[in-house]
């Protein structure tokens, strides 16, 4: 997922041609109250007239106990967005709130449901709370840390090995889970060192992370290298695949690859590897 | 519909800067400055009158200066500039 700044008309028309996942136009931190008014006008024309391909297109959102957080709702559902971001998200109640509002401008369009939320958790309270925030609405698809606000409520501050933020990653990775949505991972801000970012990649996917917020395109390819399932895990998925799906032809329940047994928990992976390969482009649907 | 002197916009690239004011005589004018103005004025001028009349604005001056807006970015930009001209906004309070 990558962050554009909402009030970057240059930034919001490009930010697809290098291919991100998701991006999320920022209407909150990195707007001026000044321009706030402005960047939701952006935001909502480029959301209608730019062809971002399939490109999930997420909007962060102003708090709604500011004068910014009701009006960018309404902008930005009337201009299709498909996912809310929260920023701050401390407790269900607050989901509920976004979700109420989202409800309201939806049924004026006649399209209740289209869109879904994901929450930003950046305080203790909000880790927490991270599974009712998690389960706070069916239109909930996802949870992440924002990790600077979370350090600077936490009273401490940022190191390049992450240790004060293992508690609030794995917090969020099994609210995550236990809720059935994904799990995004923050920032990390000094595009100049992608050696420390690629560390911190590879140390967020063990955790179990759907994914990883970026702010530059250039983190886009490390992200991307670390995510991608290796041939050999490939293979070793489609193997057993296939084997599961003879098994069930046969009738039969647990089944043996190359003399290991294969049950539930391996052919989970197994599946999981495939969805990730095809997400990233190393195989195509058609080919499994 | 009463104008202030308003603006929006910025002058980087990507961007338009428009300066919205009121008019003594009636109609639209339109002074447009553009790098592009001979391939795109037309249409530049065109997404601004309309946007303008969409918002009910029939009687006002606009000074564009265009550095390669695309007509999204024309739309928000005079409707956040007429939005500060009038008080009034396009979204609900």
């Amino acid at each position: 997922m990558m962050f554009v700044p909402g009030n970057n008309p240059a930034m919001m028309q490009d930010a697809h041609i290098y291919g991100p996942d998701s991006i999320m136009l920022d209407l909150e931190d990195s707007v001026s109250m000044a321009e706030k008014d402005t960047a939701r006008l952006l935001v909502h024309h480029a959301l209608k007239s730019v062809d971002y391909g399939n490109t999930e297109m997420v909007v962060r959102i102003n708090p709604l106990n500011t004068p910014y957080g009701k009006k960018d709702i309404e902008a930005v559902v009337k201009a299709g967005v498909h996912v809310i971001r929260m920023p701050k998200t401390e407790t269900a109640e607050e989901v509920r709130e976004v979700e109420r509002e989202i409800e309201r401008v939806e049924k004026e369009l006649g399209c209740l449901g289209r869109t879904r939320i994901m929450a930003a958790i950046e305080s203790a309270l909000g880790v927490v709370n991270a599974y009712d925030i998690a389960t706070a609405s069916p239109r909930m698809m996802g949870i992440a840390l924002g990790a600077e606000d979370y350090c600077a409520n936490l009273k401490t501050q940022r190191s390049n090995d992450g240790d004060e933020l293992r508690l609030a990653r794995e917090t969020i990775v099994v609210a995550a889970r236990a809720a059935g949505i994904d799990a995004l991972d923050t920032v990390y801000s000094n595009v100049n060192d992608m050696d420390t970012f690629r560390k911190e990649v590879e140390f967020i996917k063990t955790l179990g992370f759907d994914g990883k917020s970026i702010i530059n395109p250039r983190q886009i390819d490390v992200v991307n290298e670390v995510f991608t399932p290796t041939q050999k895990d490939i293979d070793k998925a489609r193997t057993i695949i296939a084997a599961i799906k003879e098994a069930e032809k046969k009738g039969s329940g647990v089944i043996a690859v190359n003399g290991k047994m294969v049950d539930k928990p391996v052919v989970t992976r197994a599946q999981r590897t495939i969805e990730l390969a095809i997400a990233s482009g190393a195989i195509k649907e058609e080919e499994i | 519909m009463k104008l202030n002197n308003a603006i929006a916009g910025t002058l980087e690239s990507g961007d338009i800067l428009v300066e919205l004011s009121p008019s003594d005589t009636p109609g639209l004018t339109v002074n447009l400055e553009s790098s592009v103005a001979y391939q795109f004025g037309d249409q530049i001028r065109n997404v601004i009158r309309e946007t303008l009349e969409e918002l009910g604005i029939n009687d006002a001056i606009v000074d564009a200066t265009d550095k390669g807006a695309l007509d999204c970015t024309i739309r928000a930009r005079v409707t956040a500039a007429a939005v500060r001209a009038t008080g009034k906004d396009v979204w609900a309070d």
